[in-house]
């Protein structure tokens, strides 16, 4: 609780818990007890664990600075829209068209890159997204279809949109190196595309712990009906979310497009979206709404970046990190279910 | 206590000193009465008299706390509906479960769907859909979609889906509240026929007459105890409501300051019409509690969220008057509830829980939820002066347990009750709606709630106070409306405003103040 005020509020710290809104109330609910305890650490303890495992594990290359870095590079675009995707989970919505979008604006502002400048490539495809996401949250509250549906829906609409503008081919920018120069620059030892990366988690986690915006999002995804009579507008501050989502995925696409100066309308689809969903669920974000944290979906995307990594590192059969995944995804969301039923 | 030669021949249910508690509140105490085989039996009283939980209680809906229930004879103890089911005793609650999207005849046979090898037998579900309809001489074909039938032919669905379970006894909690006159008549009709049949009927309801032309014998309650049961036929409706009157004063009421006759008006509402609401104007002055009062159903919810523009409004206008240079604000017809809080008029929804609060965010976000500008800065809430505000209206209000931190779903009834009202006053309201404030909290709760509201017609606020609590009303109102049907049927001040008078316009009876 008693926190000193640090100059950047550093999400990734479990230590933050206290001050963010749900922890210390739940300390003090009664009968909680050890699930209750559980539930707030969450995935944290399973996260140190896991790594340390990796870490001393005899012969593994996993703690070794090089490997680190280009996991979090790796993991940049993830954890992108799985920030801006925790606001949309907060505020009791769901976003499956993030896949969609990241490709759409992937192709757009490669497409432009090719002869004109990057700067303006890149806020354009931005932009699409951000215009993308707002269609969506219009969609999902204005003409009240379930944002399940409604962004399913879209996501057809919008990888159909991006074949349109590639005709189905892959788009190269070998010759623009400018705009490679987006994600690949480092500075100190960290590429541009992890410092974005680093400051849209931040933005979120602000936003979410100190600003109006987010309690308005904590509100409307806890109780919609009530944050409506209490005067928040419940339908813009969704709104909001699903336009800040596409807007990350927009910018998630171009960081990855100009990693390799290629694009296509068929790259992140759905096994990008279903990724970012695991990484928010697993670090126990409520897909109910009204509960999450930012360094939950921090921490929820590392754990399945580095299963994944040890994995690979250690040369056990992939085939069986599909099935790892999917038994911690039903642990993550069975826990959460079964700790609300012994709480509430 | 009821006449045994009475019991021996044609007892159906025996009920033996049943009580039934809800959450340290007291439903229902010492209730023993027994109703005829193939009699219409009614239960009648105010709003909380307990009539509704009797019926539940019946029909197996409840489980009651102490005492016993005699089916023929027999004890019994139903462990749910299903259970009372199979011994034909069935329950139409008010909100009906029908499927629209099967068939009539398929919601009638739901579960019981005659059948071969696990298909649907379809001509015999009509054959013997037919043969049940006609028994009880319903005109209502079998194939027609049954979302889209009228309130009382509904009804008759799950009537007939009673009785092809070999329903004994119907337990109807208000049937006739959502229907239109000619409907009214029509399942008046059926009711006298399934009682005919040798089917027991008891009937809940808050329509005395319906009570008098339909029922053989009326069981009375008042605050959860049994008044009398008596023969319909030597009552009338005078009669039975002054069986229904006179409760004890169990929580004490602050003193009431009249409010000064020449304060200004504070709220002034002309014509207001809104679903539920038909031309609705009355006036509200600064420092007055005007209490609205009336039948549940009768629209004073929605009286009090077309003012706060909790629901669309068609037409009407709704003016408040704020500060001392009252300074008159219209809240535009197409408003939103946060144009009426910038107006100055805050309503306390009626149900907390799904209105009200955000149960599992923390106190202090519940409480500054309406007022965050008033703790921030460019946007960012400003954790010292969030705390300090929160906790000076916390004090205000009187609010305990659990600190600001605390969830708000660990709080008791009451002090979730104090945080919207806490929520409330930062928003520095002119006019506060208060729907059912106390519903739910316990007694020490209440007078602090009382005390509360008194508190704040002193510092001049007018308030709008709801409650379905008519001792409630008569202690802290300085003037009551009575609403029946979406309008106000009666406004009753000073002297005039007597629990017979409430009722007597509540229950539309032509006499007032009888």
């Amino acid at each position: 609780m008693s926190t000193p005020q640090a100059a950047t509020p550093a999400p990734e710290k479990p230590g933050n818990t206290a001050k963010s809104p749900a922890g210390p109330g739940a300390r003090s609910l009664p009968g909680a007890g050890f699930l209750g305890q559980a539930r707030q650490g969450g995935i944290i303890y399973p996260f140190i664990v896991l790594f340390i495992i990796l870490a001393i594990w005899k012969g593994s290359l996993f703690y070794d600075k090089t490997n680190l870095l280009e996991l979090l590079d790796q993991q940049s675009s993830t954890l992108i829209i799985a920030a801006a995707g925790t606001m949309v989970l907060i505020a009791g919505g769901i976003d499956l068209s993030v896949g969609a979008t990241y490709a759409l604006c992937q192709v757009i502002a490669t497409k432009m890159a090719e002869t004109g400048s990057p700067v303006v490539a890149i806020i354009v495809g931005v932009l699409v997204g951000v215009g993308v996401g707002a269609l969506n949250g219009v969609i999902a509250t204005f003409f009240r279809i379930n944002s399940l549906i409604a962004t399913l829906a879209m996501s057809f609409v919008i990888t159909g949109v991006a074949s349109l503008v590639t005709n189905g081919n892959l788009i190269i920018a070998y010759t623009a190196l400018g705009f490679a120069n987006f994600a690949r620059t480092e500075f100190l030892d960290v590429t541009t595309a992890a410092w974005t990366m680093i400051g849209v988690v931040i933005i979120v986690g602000v936003v979410l712990s100190r600003t109006i915006l987010g309690r308005y999002m904590y509100a409307a995804g806890s109780n919609a009906e009530a944050a409506r009579l209490a005067g928040v507008r419940v339908n813009w501050i969704k709104l909001a979310t699903f336009a800040i989502s596409g807007g990350a995925a927009g910018l998630a696409g171009i960081i990855d497009a100009s990693r390799v100066l290629s694009a296509s309308s068929q790259n992140g689809g759905t096994a990008l979206t279903f990724t970012v969903l695991a990484g928010i669920v697993v670090g126990g974000t409520s897909i109910l709404g009204g509960e999450g944290a930012i360094w939950r979906t921090v921490v929820g995307v590392l754990f399945i970046a580095i299963i994944g990594n040890g994995f690979t590192l250690l040369a056990w059969n992939p085939l069986y990190e599909q099935i790892t995944l999917g038994v911690i995804l039903l642990l993550a969301v069975g826990g959460d279910a079964w700790s609300r039923l012994r709480t509430d | 206590m009821p006449d045994n030669d009475d019991n021996l021949q044609g007892a159906h249910v025996e009920l033996r000193d049943i009580a039934k508690s809800f959450g340290g509140t007291r439903a229902l105490e010492g209730i023993s009465l027994t109703i005829g085989r193939g009699s219409v039996h009614a239960l009648v009283g105010e709003n909380g008299a307990g009539k509704s939980t009797l019926g539940k209680i019946i029909a197996g809906a409840h489980v009651p706390d102490d005492g016993q229930i005699l089916l023929a004879g027999e004890p019994v103890r139903f462990a749910s509906p299903r259970d009372a089911i199979g011994r034909g005793v069935i329950l139409i609650a008010q909100e009906l479960s029908i499927m629209g999207s099967l068939t009539v005849e398929q919601n009638v046979f739901l579960g019981v769907e005659p059948s071969q090898a696990g298909f649907q037998n379809r001509r015999e579900l009509r054959r013997k859909y037919n043969e049940l309809a006609a028994s009880v001489g319903f005109a209502l074909d079998g194939g027609a979609n049954a979302g889209s039938l009228r309130t009382a032919d509904k009804q008759k669905v799950e009537i007939l889906r009673a009785l092809c379970r070999n329903a004994q006894l119907i337990v109807m909690d208000e049937p006739t509240a959502a229907l239109s006159r000619p409907d009214v008549e029509a399942l008046h009709a059926v009711i006298r026929q399934l009682a005919r049949n040798g089917t027991t009927v008891v009937l809940v309801s808050h329509f005395l007459g319906e009570v008098l032309e339909l029922a053989d014998q009326v069981t009375i309650l008042r605050d959860g105890r049994l008044v009398q049961t008596v023969p319909a036929a030597g009552q009338s409706e005078e009669s039975l409501m002054a069986a229904m009157l006179g409760r004890s004063l169990d929580a004490a009421f602050p003193p009431k300051r009249p409010a000064a006759a020449d304060a200004r008006v504070v709220l002034e509402v002309r014509d207001l019409v809104a679903p539920g609401v038909n031309g609705v104007s009355f006036e509200l002055r600064a420092g007055e509690i005007l209490g609205l009062a009336g039948l549940v159903g009768a629209g004073r919810t929605e009286v009090a969220r077309a003012i706060y523009r909790a629901n669309r409004v068609h037409s009407g206008t709704v003016t408040v008057s704020v500060g001392k240079e009252a300074d008159n604000r219209q809240i535009d017809v197409t408003g939103s509830p946060r144009t009426a809080m910038r107006a100055g008029v805050l309503m306390i929804p009626e149900s907390r829980k799904d209105q009200g609060l955000l149960l599992g965010r923390s106190v202090r976000e519940n409480v500054s939820l309406s007022t965050l500008a008033q703790v921030s800065r460019a946007g960012m809430v400003q954790p010292g002066a969030e705390r300090r505000t929160v906790r000076d209206v916390l004090t205000r209000v009187d609010a305990r347990g659990g600190g600001q931190s605390a969830r708000a779903s660990s709080l008791s009834g009451g002090n979730q009750q104090k945080l919207l009202f806490a929520r409330s006053l930062l928003s520095d309201p002119t006019v506060l709606i208060a729907d059912e404030p106390t519903r739910g909290v316990d007694v020490g709760a209440k007078r602090a709630i009382y005390e509360l509201l008194t508190a704040l017609t002193d510092e001049g606020l007018g308030v709008l106070l709801i409650s379905s609590d008519v001792e409630e009303i008569l202690g802290l109102a300085h003037r009551v409306l009575v609403m029946r049907g979406g309008r106000v049927e009666a406004e009753l001040d000073g002297e005039d405003a007597t629990e017979a008078a409430i009722l007597g316009a509540a229950f539309g009876a032509t006499e007032r103040g009888a």
